[in-house]
């Protein structure tokens, strides 16, 4: 399928959906460049879903404008629809129908030629691993093996922009790093441009150009993920001392410590390169003679992004008031 | 060329979810068939309907029962679509939404007659008198209904959240549909408010034309029928493609 070249892969502007009183999205605008994977953010009910069913033409906007490919997503949508691929959050196969029916139907949709169809769906398949159950009936397959299917599906006629909301969730970690790898390789191989929502932050740290984080049916931030974490003010140490007030009184002079904060038995400085802010710390430790029981450093991921922005972790249960706990939670999450 | 290929599929869809669900076929012909054997022969030994048996009369009507109720199911099917979320899938496709109308239309039209097929063949058994050279006009009849009452179906269940409504569909709309058509006793000796209700009744022509193919009388010239039924099967594929085209889900 041809593209016009320069033209963006998604340009929305103002664009709104009510549900009665609610906003689910409310006056948002962002442009994605062609090519670029776009990673959207956000606790649950925040609008994501509801924003990419616009984009998708499966929902009619309230206000504002989208165009999807160049194309308006209201007034050209059969062109939309030409030009997309999508993955749904929620179940969309034919339970009835065998793999294989599912996938050759799709094709039939999308107007591929019956041998390139009959040669993508042994790739896909290949790649979601369920070449031997291409042909049972999807009833019969499990929770995951479904979601497996309904992304070769989603993949399987190679769309210009590809939407995929949640994709991986409910998959384990080598599926989810195969399906990854494999999306990437088509990304670079035919230049698609990707928008993604998931709950995985680094999956959307390591996969995303830019990712916007969205609140409430606004977008709240919209960057490069490093430039996000950068944003937060740098890394956070947390020092163990018997005497972190006059550690504090100490540090809280330099110009290049940030916030300064004692809690029982522990101080917490936000600083920008930590690393290398460490040495320098512990000999000014030393030299006035205060006792240093444990120094770790903490860099911010996109979870204390989503945190920052959000109010809230991605996991409710994990939400802390206590900015330590939070950030061990993260750290431990992130090497775990 | 692509219209055509995804309708194809589209029809196709339809016929393999009928093969593999034998409920389905057993349950939409066990009804009729308690119908036929037990009314249609019991009341034939008290009865007699014009000139011939009332198991004769009876056996249209019935047929039309079945193609009725086939269709106006598959139709309904909408309404599961859009629950197990495979409507999305058809939703955002590059084919226009008139083709998967018209895709389902014809499926769930041929899976009908093939009811109506097994019906016709259960009536003779019980010793309907059919002749076979009147069978391929009633099933063209038959095909031409049953895109009619898909479309009905695909209409009302475009306007549907889930299956609840379906029940109220079956009682409020398809059953009176059913007893009002002259089904099961002529309508020219029926009270005025029940004949009156029947000529609005798109079934009441569904009846009278089948009858006139299988049996050779009828109450109303078969071009009266035959327009009438023309004119609400071009009816309903519009209302149908309509309804279907506003659905947001
Ligand atoms: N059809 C609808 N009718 C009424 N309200 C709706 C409808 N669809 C979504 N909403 C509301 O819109 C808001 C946004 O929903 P949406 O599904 O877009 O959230 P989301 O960001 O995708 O959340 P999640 O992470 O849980 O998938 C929610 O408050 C939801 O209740
Ligand atoms: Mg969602």
């Amino acid at each position: 399928m041809q593209r016009t070249e320069g033209v963006n892969a998604i340009e929305v502007e103002g664009l709104t959906k009510r549900f009665g009183a609610l906003a689910a999205v409310d006056n948002v605008s962002l442009t994605i460049s062609n090519g670029e994977i776009f990673g959207l953010l956000g606790p649950n009910g925040a609008g994501k879903t509801t924003l990419i069913s616009m984009l998708v033409t499966m929902k009619r906007p309230t206000a504002g404008h989208a165009k999807v490919n160049g194309y308006d997503v209201q007034k050209q949508a059969d062109k939309v629809r030409e030009s997309i691929g999508i993955v749904f959050q929620d179940s969309s196969l034919d339970e009835e129908l065998t793999a294989y029916e599912n996938l050759e139907l799709h094709g039939a949709m999308y107007n591929m030629d019956r041998k390139e169809a009959e040669a993508r769906i042994k790739e896909v398949i290949k790649m979601v691993e369920l070449e031997d159950r291409l042909h049972h009936i999807v009833k019969t397959f499990s929770g995951g093996m479904r979601r497996r299917l309904e992304i070769a599906r989603g993949l399987l006629h190679c769309p210009d922009v590809l939407f995929l909301d949640e994709p991986t969730i409910g998959l384990d970690p080598q599926t989810r790093q195969h399906i990854w790898s494999y999306i990437k390789k088509m990304q670079k191989e035919r230049g698609i441009t990707i928008v993604i929502t998931t709950h995985y932050m680094d999956e959307a740290d390591l996969l995303c150009d830019r990712v916007a984080i969205i609140d409430h049916g606004k977008i709240i931030a919209l960057d490069k993920s490093s430039a996000l974490k950068d944003s937060l003010g740098g890394d956070i140490l947390s020092i163990e001392t018997p005497c972190s007030d006059k550690l504090k009184e100490a540090f809280g002079k330099l110009a290049w410590v940030g916030e300064a904060k004692c809690h029982d038995g522990s101080l917490t400085l936000r600083v920008t390169k930590g690393e290398q802010r460490i040495p320098v710390l512990m000999e000014i430790a030393r030299k006035k003679g205060i006792a240093v029981e444990s120094v770790s450093l903490h860099k911010p991921t996109l979870d204390d992004v989503f945190l920052h922005y959000t109010g809230k972790t991605i996991r409710e249960e994990e939400v802390s008031p206590n900015e330590s706990l939070r950030a061990r939670v993260a750290s431990r999450r992130r090497s775990g | 060329m692509s219209e055509l290929t995804a309708i194809y599929y589209i029809w196709r869809r339809e016929l393999i979810r009928f093969s593999r669900s034998k409920s389905r076929i057993i349950g939409s012909l066990a009804m009729p068939f308690f119908f036929l054997a037990i009314i249609g022969t019991g009341l034939g030994s008290v009865v007699t309907v014009a000139n011939g048996s009332y198991l004769d009369f009876m056996a249209p009507g019935i047929l039309a029962m079945v193609v009725l109720f086939g269709s106006i199911f598959s139709g309904v099917i909408v309404i599961m679509d859009r629950q197990f979320g495979f409507l999305k899938e058809t939703m955002v496709a590059p084919v226009r939404r008139t083709s998967i109308v018209i895709g389902k239309a014809l499926g769930g039209a041929t899976t009908a007659v093939i009811q109506g097929l097994l019906m016709l063949g259960i009536a003779m058994l019980l010793g309907a008198h059919i002749e076979m050279v009147d069978i391929l006009p009633a099933v063209a009849l038959m095909f031409m209904v049953s895109v009619m009452f898909v479309s009905l179906g695909i209409a009302i269940a475009s306007t549907m959240e889930d299956m609840q409504g379906f029940q109220l569909v079956m009682n409020f709309l398809v059953m009176p549909m059913f007893f009002l058509s002259g089904a099961l006793f002529p309508l020219t000796t029926a009270p005025d408010p029940i004949r009156w209700l029947s000529y609005i009744n798109p079934m009441t022509y569904v009846v009278e034309a089948l009858r006139y193919l299988l049996t050779g009388t009828s109450t109303m010239p078969i071009a009266v029928s035959g327009g009438i039924l023309g004119f609400s099967l071009v009816l309903s594929v519009l209302l149908a493609t309509w309804l279907f085209n506003r659905i947001e889900s």
